[in-house]
């Protein structure tokens, strides 16, 4: 039986050669679970390995082909996350390198009365470009934490982040290719694709109303620079407030079409059942009498800064921090327990960096006497939704938004 | 603990770019070679233990179905047995 580290000696020349590598450091399933949600899966936890894509920092594996790496809870406690411990997801394994010099889109469909093509230099000089901050949140987040688990990407709670987006509004260019009024809504695809050519390839669509959104982005640059190859260079769409799913990478083709889109990826998946959440954005022309479309993010916090049965100094205040966010209406309140959500103090907001954003909260607590204390965070959206205390259940594990509960002690 | 490991540069086709991935040791049993075969043609092997032991053979029958009927996955149906069987049998709950 080899250890880890014969493996790096043995084969630390081919890993290099690859262009890939992973980190060294931990051990396997040396990821620990989040502090006051369930754990993972077993197996999920045991093969968490912190590893590292080429460009990235070491960021927790869930799969390795297709690529989904999450982001590991310390980076949480910034607004912006860095572009290279920003989380990974893909949903299938053929991957192009696509270059910023070969790079086409091809916008048009049967709503279309002009189709068009244009490069990457024409995208950034042709339309006005724009930046806002927004969370991309894969709708799978944190769903290795449902119990019954459900199958998927067992993810923790790192399937997310917040960036500063820079790009042109996807209306100026649907504007340029002439939508048609019977335009019902817009298909959008990217350069990856399936290994068997059975496999439905990853395509989504948007209602026209958020197409138009005049906050939808065809984004070029994440926090200052190109996006990262794993996230979607050298253009991927951006749709502040609704879940990952729709912010398609590597973006290369965008339909508008004047019947429903009926591909496997908005038909059979990514689907919650009806009035089960408080949703207030509803994709009407993809709705059936059981189901709907994942829209928007639900409201949520993490506390980012603690560890399950944590040690604090009764007298001395130590600080709970973290990050808020929800699907676009903004946050209007963090408010923390120490005692287990018997009573309440509303922590401090950070710097407002748009309704999109990841808002930061923090608060200090002053153990008064001895014993165990349950820290919980709930925050609260400015349409007044806020955490729930039980999981929703539903089918596919979407929306996962229960309060922390950690369990630390005050000596 | 699977230890055994391999690095294997996976490219798909020229011009394309798959993650780099250690090829998981999966459990001895009958049926693995089929696992091999056939799930690793799509997807890493590491989502069956990802996704365990909290399935049981229904749930890892809808699982492999779903890869067969949704994914067009070209798997025969006496490897999709065998495979369904060694997945109860090793990463199945309790």
């Amino acid at each position: 039986m080899a250890s880890r580290r014969d493996f790096l000696k043995s084969t630390g020349g081919l890993v290099l050669a690859t262009g890939g590598g992973w980190f060294a450091g931990h051990a396997h399933g040396a990821v620990p679970n989040t502090p006051g949600l369930a754990p993972l899966p077993a197996g999920a936890t045991a093969s968490g390995d912190l590893e590292a894509l080429s460009g990235k920092v070491p960021l927790i594996k869930r799969s390795w082909r297709p690529p989904n790496y999450e982001t590991p809870l310390s980076y949480f406690t910034t607004e912006i996350t860095p572009n290279d411990a920003f989380f990974v997801r893909w949903h299938l394994a053929a991957i192009p390198q696509v270059t910023a010099a070969t790079w086409t889109l091809k916008v048009g469909g049967d709503a279309a009365t002009t189709p068009f093509q244009l490069n990457l230099e024409q995208l950034k000089r042709d339309f006005p470009a724009f930046e806002l901050v927004a969370v991309n949140q894969c709708s799978g987040n944190r769903r290795g934490l449902f119990e019954p688990h459900v199958a998927g990407v067992e993810w923790g709670v790192g399937a997310m982040g917040n960036a500063r987006w820079k790009g042109a509004r996807l209306k100026d260019v649907l504007a340029k290719a002439g939508l048609k009024k019977e335009a019902v809504e817009i298909v959008l695809d990217g350069a990856d694709g399936p290994v068997m050519p059975a496999t439905p390839d990853f395509q989504k669509s948007l209602p026209v109303w958020k197409a138009l959104d005049e906050n939808t982005m065809l984004a070029y640059e994440m926090n200052g620079e190109a996006l990262p190859h794993w996230n979607g260079f050298p253009v991927r769409v951006v749709v502040p407030g609704w879940t990952g799913t729709y912010w398609v990478k590597q973006v290369s083709t965008i339909n508008a079409v004047s019947k429903p889109f009926e591909g496997f990826w908005m038909k059979g998946a990514y689907r919650i059942p009806l009035g089960k959440f408080p949703i207030i954005d509803h994709f009407t022309t993809q709705m059936t009498d059981v189901n709907e479309p994942i829209t928007e993010m639900v409201v949520n916090s993490l506390i980012a800064n603690l560890a399950s049965g944590q040690r604090v100094a009764v007298g001395q205040p130590f600080v709970v921090k973290g990050m808020a966010w929800d699907g676009g209406r903004g946050i209007a309140q963090v408010d923390v327990s120490a005692d287990g959500g018997q009573s309440w103090r509303s922590a401090k907001l950070g710097a407002d960096l748009g309704r999109f954003s990841f808002r930061s909260f923090s608060i200090a607590i002053t153990p008064a006497a001895p014993g165990p204390m349950v820290i919980v965070s709930r925050a609260t959206n400015r349409a007044g939704a806020t955490q729930t205390a039980e999981l929703i259940p539903n089918p596919a594990g979407y929306h996962h938004n229960v309060m922390q509960r950690i369990d630390i002690n005050a000596v | 603990m699977k230890t055994t490991l391999l690095v294997i540069a996976l490219t798909l086709a020229a011009g394309i770019v798959a993650a780099q991935e250690r090829r998981l040791e999966l459990k001895n049993g009958p049926g693995r070679a089929e696992v091999e075969a056939n799930c690793g043609s799509c997807h890493s092997i590491d989502y069956i233990e990802l996704n365990s032991p909290f399935l049981d053979e229904k749930g890892w029958d809808g699982e492999v179905t779903k890869m067969i009927k949704v994914f067009g996955a070209p798997i025969k149906p006496d490897d999709a047995k065998a495979i369904v069987a060694y997945l109860a049998a090793n990463y199945a709950k309790p």
